[in-house]
């Protein structure tokens, strides 16, 4: 097992709030809104760097994504910032007509995404925004899993053209992937190349999958680990390749297990390759108040039940052959 | 080229010979807000606006239109395609398999004049705001114009938009309601009340002008050149219009029941009657 470390935690999104700040330092034509929430989605250096470019809308989610889309009839690239259930499910109708069916440039951005919000509970943690986001034609969804990751999406994205999902949270996780990385929109990146099982995780569940493949390691397991940070559009070749080699799968995603990541790669896998497949996701439920971890840990979503659910997924290869 | 008074009436008469073809046409769609708003789009198009037909997306340099109450799209193509947007011949697809002129109009199929999909209603003040900051930002001083049902205005995202532009003094927005007093199950006084409009967005910092003939072109003239020398005073301005739903056509006039109804042939047929042949049909 390749051995990943961290000397620094930070939120994610913080990385969105830096990464913001360089997209906007980068081209002229980027413009970020915000319902209300300037504290929470780290907006504050942007605005200050930009104010003009900067369109405070109240708590007024529906106006904000309608005014994205009108910001780019005259070219500009709008980042709108909200909580994740304020920026999908509140609004799914202004992002399916306005800006998808639309096709127009717009970037929302979601922070607060899942059970890792915390405390505040199930009024506030989405669990179904990945879903709501990936049925939509022609959006791409976006859900990296560190500080850096992120600050390397949010510049991605303004570089890419066409409307985004960008997903990212709340906690103070572990940073370790490179503060200089390339962030390539669709491509997979390969945390460890194993043979037993392939563990395909996106967002804050890449470093509980890091946790669980060392553990597996010292019982023997070789895991090989996948960060799917863009779901959509998925990749396709890397997830056909890894399956082909480990013969199981197992997916980790903090969302609902209908309509994730986990059905992204059930459904690739149920054409070209029927594999088992173990889910670590929430299990059909809303959220509830609680700290991140106690949180993650009563639904089910950290590297305890990423290794058992390799274990489970690599018997269940082994019966069928 | 800038129609006068009689231009624009006889324009306005051949657009609603289109409307009640091209509803008929495919058995589908809506004369009567159509038929209601045709004096003013005519009005915006052949004699307000300063658009370019070449069509350009980003509409640099140039007044924009947003039609917020997308499914009086049959007014919003006839205008269009007159004013040099694409081919007349092509109305004759409207609503049918594999055409760009869609039941509600959308930027999807690429139809040239059309910057936004509409028809679920309430969006498209809030993307003419984001079009008007863009503007703003790119130092274009030129005009946003938006129409809206008057039904549509129980949709609470319009008065999000309706507060978030006095607050950031978007003054170059011009917004149109027709105010036709119809929706689909009856009279919008029995469905959801609208109250007093003018107090609503006057209290919301919006600048006010009513017109109560929407129907006849010189006075719908008026009333934009009177909006237009309000812009750039610090508010945006609101345009009552009173309109008839159904307007041009007497069996249509005044009653909901055409919202959402197409003219058989013999009712196709009374109705051209109606609708002095101008331009061709197409």
């Amino acid at each position: 097992m390749k051995k990943y470390t961290y000397t620094d935690k930070k939120d994610t999104r913080s990385g969105f709030g830096d990464g913001l700040l360089e997209a906007g330092k980068r081209n002229p034509e980027v413009v970020a809104l915000c319902a209300d929430l300037v504290g929470s989605l780290k907006m504050a250096d942007f605005i200050k760097a930009f104010p003009e470019r900067f369109f405070q809308t109240g708590i007024a989610e529906a106006n904000m994504i309608g005014m994205a889309a009108g910001l780019t009839i005259g070219g500009k690239i709008p980042f709108t910032g909200t909580f994740a259930n304020f920026s999908t499910g509140r609004v799914y109708d202004q992002i399916r007509q306005s800006v998808a069916y639309s096709d127009k440039n717009v970037k929302i951005c979601a922070s607060h995404a899942g059970l890792t919000l915390g405390e505040d509970g199930a009024t506030h943690q989405i669990l179904e925004d990945i879903g709501l986001m990936k049925m939509l034609p022609g959006m791409t969804v976006i859900n990296p899993c560190d500080y850096n990751q992120t600050k390397a999406a949010t510049i991605a994205i303004a570089e890419h053209h066409g409307p985004v999902y960008l997903r990212f949270g709340r906690p103070v996780v572990p940073i370790f992937t490179d503060a200089d990385q390339k962030f390539e929109i669709g491509k997979a990146w390969m945390v460890n190349e194993g043979a037993d099982v392939s563990i395909f995780a996106t967002g804050h569940l890449v470093w509980e999958a890091i946790q669980a493949g060392e553990k597996l390691a010292e019982e023997g397991i070789d895991a090989e680990i996948i960060n799917i940070h863009t779901i959509k559009p998925l990749d396709a070749e890397a997830v056909l390749k890894s399956v082909a080699k480990t013969g199981c799968v197992v997916t980790a995603e903090e969302h609902n297990r209908l309509g994730g990541l986990g059905d992204s790669i059930a459904q690739l896998l149920a054409v070209n390759n029927p594999t088992p497949q173990e889910y670590v996701a929430v299990n059909d439920s809303f959220g509830e108040s609680g700290t991140p971890a106690q949180l993650m840990t009563k639904y089910g979503l950290d590297a305890e039940h990423i290794i058992a659910a390799a274990k489970k997924v690599i018997a269940r290869k082994k019966q069928n052959s | 080229m800038k129609q006068d008074i009689e231009q624009l009436k006889q324009t306005a008469s051949q657009v609603r010979r289109d409307i009640v073809r091209m509803v008929h046409g495919c058995q589908s769609g809506h004369p009567g807000g159509s038929l209601g708003c045709t004096d003013f789009l005519v009005a915006l198009y052949f004699n307000i606006m300063n658009n370019d037909p070449s069509f350009n997306m980003d509409a640099k340099g140039e007044d924009l239109f947003f039609l917020s109450n997308g499914h009086i799209s049959p007014v919003f193509y006839s205008v269009l395609a007159h004013a040099g947007y694409f081919d007349k011949s092509e109305l004759s697809t409207f609503r049918k398999l594999n055409s760009r002129l869609q039941g509600h109009p959308t930027t999807h199929e690429g139809l040239p004049g059309v910057r936004i999909a509409s028809g679920s209603l309430g969006q498209g003040l809030s993307v003419a705001i984001g079009a008007a900051l863009a503007k703003r930002l790119n130092g274009d001083d030129s005009i946003v114009y938006t129409l809206h049902g008057d039904g549509e205005l129980q949709e609470g995202q319009i008065w999000e938009a309706a507060m978030f532009a006095p607050h950031n003094k978007l003054d170059r927005l011009i917004a149109t309601v027709d105010y036709n007093g119809q929706q689909i199950d009856g009279p919008t006084e029995m469905v959801l009340s609208l109250g007093n409009l003018k107090a609503k967005f006057e209290a919301f910092g919006w600048e006010v002008l009513e017109e109560p003939n929407g129907n006849d072109m010189a006075s719908v003239v008026a009333v934009l050149e009177k909006a237009k020398s309000l812009t750039g005073k610090g508010k945006p301005i609101a345009i009552l219009l009173k309109t008839g739903m159904g307007y041009g056509v007497d069996f249509m006039m005044g009653s909901h029941k055409w919202h959402g109804v197409a003219p058989n042939d013999e009712q196709l047929a009374v109705a051209l009657a109606q609708l002095e042949e101008t331009l061709g049909d197409y």
